[in-house]
């Protein structure tokens, strides 16, 4: 038991905090705020009204104490005076109410638009190594749902709570007005409805936190089958894959079964403990009655507002249901709003005396990396590119060259050494003008939806058509692109589907050139296209290099002819430096390289990478 | 395939669940029924005890009963509402499993095609949100709507023992309630679609974004994204404002009519009561029995929202329902046929996707089994989709594919695709341990079989490097295996099958040259007798082939052996010359 009370607090705790936090997000509307929050305890007073009225109707009119006292009518005067006064108040909740719905909505509106815009920032600011990680799926979650269900909160939520509250203290203060013996007796009960509440919060709590986890795993399973629809088919395996979703669809099920039984059980409790509180003003208040004690009019304004009390504080119960959604995506959207930048610009920035358009210069300086603790991927490494001249790096499968380009762009940052642009350390450089010196081209080319002028400009609007298109035509990508019926508006679907993996690549030389980066990186695809196609590629691959400084990760013979430098990576250590020819006469590691992948492959292009 | 029935609409999809728990509906009906009515009673004796009062001829014996009687109803009452409960919404839970049950195992028999069309996360939407949406219809919406019906129809006879007049009065508020709900439910459902299908884009457009990140960051472009974000986040919140304008308008307006009717009993029955028409313990019911039916009318318009939102979604989750699996077994399927050989003829096979120029034109090829036959030629050549024609992933014209002699629509589908080794040009992997993937299309499979298939594919020497050999788990929560590896497991997933055909869609680009010769000699072993397709870009991967065909344009230009097509001197002969002059120009 004490256990359950500790984990109790705790929750408490962090829901406070949570909650706290969520608030500041109000602080940019604060004076819409005010004026919602006002609404609602106007909204809230003004119906307290109704058995009030109700109380002097009967009392004065309908069934007075003294016994035909007041004339007929006068006594419909007075009722009608008092129904009007009804109406009024009527017509003030109908106007406020309508103000304070939109006020809400509108505050609620824009706080999740802060808090998308905040977490989709917060996507792009965050390094690239923490998508290695965190699976897309989870992302997108949330960006949506995890926002959504904080807007129930807001809207649906705490000012709605809040509104109760209120309704709950004016109804309370009316009681004891009245006669504070009659309302101590009628909130015998709350203890009662406390104690189911609490029972309920803990079962639903953790009910619905299975659901939750339960959920997570339908999403994953359900994303996986579709993209891999087509595999799922070929090897037969619907039964297997409906088998298995069954089983996740069963959990799930499952979860939401065990906690409707809170839900069926704390409802009922409530209008049992309610109906025990109105026996007992009956039978309390009847008394009183009898005594002389309160008019029957009071009677019935005590049931009137019982009934209100009740309502609200079952609705606080309910809307627990939201609030606890509301914590848990909170905690989850936090979390990742909290998780640092490893990699960011640093405070004090620094540029080259030559200014943020670099010129070109790489030096690697003693440089040590590991993904992971001490598995060093790259040990000791150092070399230098001068401005214009063009790299490639040979090696086998893990030997470090796809890593020294992420170097390089900071997608990560290195345990020790230095890595050098124009003679400044990188991790000085503001990282979006380092970057923006650098163009890619990935062996995965990577399409967006949209069409192909927007692929090649990305979201850079100084790049117009007419710079679109010279760069399509620089790197032979026109010849295709401007025979599709829509040639540069061409529709591209999500990931380029409908494209050949040649023309995707063609299309992102277009891209990396329409740049004009100081420095060029390219990761040459495995020959997965024809020779034709290859030739293109290899024009394209010139004229990209041709004036900056470029750097290759090389699969292609006729690239590594044709650059100034070829460095040899060999379990994360460079093991030889040179031109072709003289590596060769070297007779080292690249010679052997060489050797073994064209001895009998001689139609083969050099394939240093592996796979 | 498939043996599900297709629903003409999303109604009736829904109705044949409704009616395939029938008796728990039925069931949970009375529950409502029952608690509403011990809900009545309340009022009743209350409404007694203040007329006892009022008549000052009051025991607290009397007093004690009236109690005793509101507290046991209640009970009563709240027995049944536990089983409303427990028997509806959980009837919804077991509609919400089944629809997804079949909303999933419809998607999964949908063909290549489809999937080329849909963006997986508007997918991901209608199976996530929208089937949220449609259970509140079987859940919430029936047990509230009946809860409303059953209240209003006990407790208005009731009303009219005690006051025609007013009762009358009342019922003349209803219908503005009623309308009300009508007119803005209407008008609720098409702004709330339109949120909807914002929803689905803003999803698909951050999916990409958060896929597509090291792109994004090397071109330096999260300003860009964030403004075109930006843009889509402002117009998501304009459409859900347009919604709150209403709704604001609908609420309030709802509970001002409900207030009339209190307006109502005030002036009405406050006369009636004066002169004697009714007691005051009758008044003081009264207005407790429209307190009770303040909540069902609330609940009316939360119910018409729900039912609102819940047939949009029905209609979109129904819209992918409705789209017939193309690619299945029809009648002229012949389940007799339960092995094929591995023949493979294309008779005049042209294919075009939808309304695309052909993509295949006029192929006309006989492969005998046994055969090994390479396909090369550039891309965009028609390779890949001449490939998807064997195990059906496309569908051509009827009898322009043929499997030992048969049109290929004669052989079960399932026998087809159990006979077929397919390594797609693109790896796809599953989330579960190594063993697993490789034995994805042989369940049989025991590990012996798995590691032998590793082995022929290449695969033995880099599994004994990980420490969880085969049980290392792939993917999202597991590791990420480089290209090469990928394709590699995607070999020995097609070999273990044992194919009577085996397609390589150029699944050795990501192999180096050294390993892909090991695998090629180790296949042709395996593969004696049996039919091998294999597309390729490298002339030393096709030239041991039986037959070499040369596409072009969707047409076979060239066939041949190796020799026979160097002699020919054509397309094969020139890939194979500037590839030469590539090694000649290396040497110098």
């Amino acid at each position: 038991m004490a256990d359950h009370h500790e984990e109790e607090q705790l929750g408490k705790l962090y829901d406070a905090k949570a909650a706290r936090r969520l608030i500041k997000y109000l602080a940019p509307y604060r004076r819409l705020v005010v004026i919602a929050l006002s609404l609602t305890i106007l909204l809230n007073l003004v119906r307290q009204l109704g058995p009030l009225l109700t109380k002097w109707a009967i009392d004065d009119y309908v069934a007075p104490a003294a016994q035909g006292a007041l004339a007929l009518n006068s006594a419909f005067d007075g009722v009608f005076w008092l129904a009007l006064a009804y109406l009024g108040a009527l017509s003030v909740t109908l106007a406020v109410g309508y103000f304070q719905d939109v006020l809400l909505n509108t505050i609620g509106q824009r706080v999740m638009y802060d808090l998308r815009a905040q977490i989709f920032g917060k996507l792009q600011s965050i390094e690239v190594s923490f998508y290695d990680n965190n699976p897309v799926g989870r992302l997108i979650t949330r960006l949506t749902s995890d926002v959504d269900s904080l807007n129930e909160l807001f809207t649906a939520g705490l000012v709605e709570v809040l509104g109760d509250f209120v309704l709950i203290a004016g109804a309370l203060g009316m009681m004891f007005y009245f006669n504070w013996k009659l309302a101590i007796v009628s909130l015998l009960v709350v203890p009662l409805l406390w104690l189911a509440t609490m029972w309920f919060r803990n079962g639903a709590r953790e009910g619905f936190r299975q659901v939750r986890t339960k959920i997570a795993r339908l999403n994953a399973f359900t994303q996986e089958h579709i993209s891999g629809a087509p595999v799922v088919q070929l090897f037969n395996r619907e039964e297997k894959a409906l088998q298995q979703f069954s089983d996740i669809n069963a959990a799930h099920k499952q979860a939401n079964l065990d906690t409707i039984f809170y839900y069926a059980v704390f409802y009922p409790l409530v209008n049992l403990i309610s109906a025990v509180g109105i026996a007992a003003i009956v039978w309390y208040g009847g008394g009183q009655v009898i005594q002389n004690a309160i008019t029957i009019g009071t009677l019935v304004a005590f049931l009137q507002y019982t009934q209100r009390l009740w309502q609200p504080i079952q609705d606080i119960s309910d809307k627990y249901n939201v609030f606890q959604a509301a914590v848990v995506a909170s905690e989850r959207v936090f979390r990742l709003l909290d998780t640092p930048d490893k990699i960011a610009s640093p405070d004090t920035p620094q540029l080259p005396a030559t200014g943020g358009r670099a010129v070109g210069r790489i030096e690697f300086r003693n440089v040590w990396f590991a993904y992971k603790n001490e598995d060093w991927v790259l040990k000791d490494v150092s070399f230098a590119v001068e401005p214009g001249e063009s790299v490639a790096f040979v090696g086998a499968t893990g030997s470090g060259k796809t890593t020294i380009t992420n170097l390089l762009m900071r997608f990560y940052d290195i345990q020790r050494g230095e890595i050098l642009l124009d003679g400044v350390d990188i991790r000085l450089w503001p990282l979006e003008t380092l970057r923006e010196n650098f163009a890619v081209v990935l062996q995965d080319v990577f399409l967006f939806s949209g069409d192909i002028a927007s692929n090649v400009r990305l979201g850079k609007d100084s790049i117009d058509d007419a710079r679109v298109e010279w760069a399509a035509r620089e790197v032979r990508a026109a010849g295709f692109i401007e025979k599709l019926p829509e040639q540069y508006h061409t529709k591209v679907r999500e990931r380029g589907a409908g494209f050949s993996v040649g023309q995707k690549q063609l299309i992102s030389f277009a891209r990396a050139l329409a740049f004009d980066p100081r420095i060029m990186i390219l990761d040459e695809a495995t020959s997965s296209i024809d020779t034709e196609t290859e030739q293109l590629i290899q024009q394209a691959i010139e004229r990209v290099m041709a004036d900056r400084t470029s750097l290759i990760i090389a699969h292609r013979l006729s690239t590594i002819q044709r650059v100034d430098k070829i460095i040899v990576l060999h379990k994360g250590e460079i093991r030889e430096q040179g031109s072709h020819q003289q590596l060769l006469a070297q007779r080292g590691i690249y010679y052997k390289l060489y050797q073994l992948q064209y001895k009998e492959q001689p139609s083969e292009p050099l394939r240093a990478a592996g796979d | 395939m498939s043996k599900q029935v297709r629903f003409s609409s999303g109604r009736a999809w829904l109705f044949f669940y409704l009616n395939k728990y029938r008796w728990q509906l039925l069931s949970g009906s009375l529950f409502v029924l029952a608690s509403v009515a011990f809900g009545v009673v309340l009022p009743r004796y209350v409404g007694h005890a203040i007329d006892d009062l009022k008549a000052g001829n009051v025991t607290y014996q009397k007093l004690t009963w009236s109690v005793l009687i509101i507290i046991g109803a209640s009970v009563i009452g709240g027995v049944f509402l536990y089983f409303q409960r427990r028997t509806l919404i959980n009837m919804s839970r077991y509609i919400e499993y089944d629809l997804r049950q079949d909303f999933y195992g419809h998607l999964q028999h949908l063909p290549l095609e489809f999937f080329q069309h849909q963006r997986t996360g508007d997918l991901m939407a209608r199976a996530t949100n929208d089937l949220g949406a449609v259970r509140q219809i079987v859940g919430p919406a029936i047990m509230y709507s009946e809860q409303t019906l059953f209240r209003v129809l006990i407790i208005l006879p009731i009303m009219f023992r005690i006051s025609v007049k007013l009762t009358v009065i009342l019922l003349l508020t209803m219908p503005l309630v009623t309308l009300t709900v009508k007119y803005f439910g209407h008008q609720i459902h098409v702004r709330f679609e339109k949120i909807q299908e914002f929803f689905s884009e803003i999803t698909a457009r951050a999916q990409e974004n958060l896929t597509g990140v090291r792109v994004v960051r090397a071109f330096a472009q999260e300003r860009s994204e964030r403004r075109a974000f930006a843009r889509l986040n402002d117009e998501y919140v304009e459409r859900n404002l347009d919604l709150v304008r209403l709704s604001a308008v609908f609420r309030p307006l709802m509970q001002f009519f409900i207030g009339l009717g209190f307006v109502a009993i005030l002036l009405v029955g406050g006369r009636e009561t004066a002169q004697g028409h009714m007691s005051l313990g009758e008044f003081a019911a009264f207005n407790l029995y429209l307190e009770q039916l303040i909540w069902p009318l609330i609940a009316m318009g939360y119910v018409t929202n729900l039912i609102q939102r819940g047939t949009a979604s029905l209609k979109r989750m129904h819209e992918i329902m409705a789209t017939a699996p193309s690619i299945a077994d029809g009648s002229e399927a012949d389940h007799a046929l339960t092995e094929i050989k591995g023949k493979i003829e294309f008779r005049n096979l042209t294919y075009r996707y939808a309304d695309g120029p052909p993509v295949l034109q006029d192929i006309n090829l006989v492969i005998e089994p046994g055969q090994t036959v390479a396909f090369i030629g550039r891309t965009g050549a028609g390779k890949s989709t001449l490939m998807n024609m064997v195990p059906r992933l496309l569908d051509a014209a009827p009898d322009m594919v043929l499997i030992d002699d048969h049109p290929i629509r004669r052989i079960p589908l399932q026998v087809l695709r159990a006979n077929i080794g397919y390594v797609p040009q693109e790896t796809f992997l599953f989330s579960e341990r190594l063993a697993e993937n490789i034995a994805w299309g042989a369940p049989s499979a025991n590990a012996e079989h798995i590691e032998r298939a590793a082995d022929l594919a290449g695969l033995a020497d880099d599994v004994n490097e990980f420490p969880k050999r085969y049980d290392t788990i792939l993917g999202e929560r597991g590791i990420t295996l480089s290209g090469g590896q990928k394709q590699r497991t995607a070999i020995a997933r097609a070999v273990i099958r044992q194919p009577k055909i085996l397609i390589l869609d150029d699944s050795l680009s990501a192999v180096d040259t050294y390993t892909e010769e090991k695998i090629l000699t180790r296949l042709r072993d395996v593969m004696r007798g049996r039919t091998s397709l294999i597309v390729a870009h490298r002339i030393s991967t096709v030239k041991d082939a039986d037959v070499i065909c040369v596409l072009d344009h969707g047409r076979i230009v060239e066939r041949g052996t190796h020799e026979t097509l160097m002699q020919l001197g054509g397309q094969y002969a020139d890939l194979y010359e500037r590839q030469l002059l590539e090694e000649e120009l290396a040497a110098s």
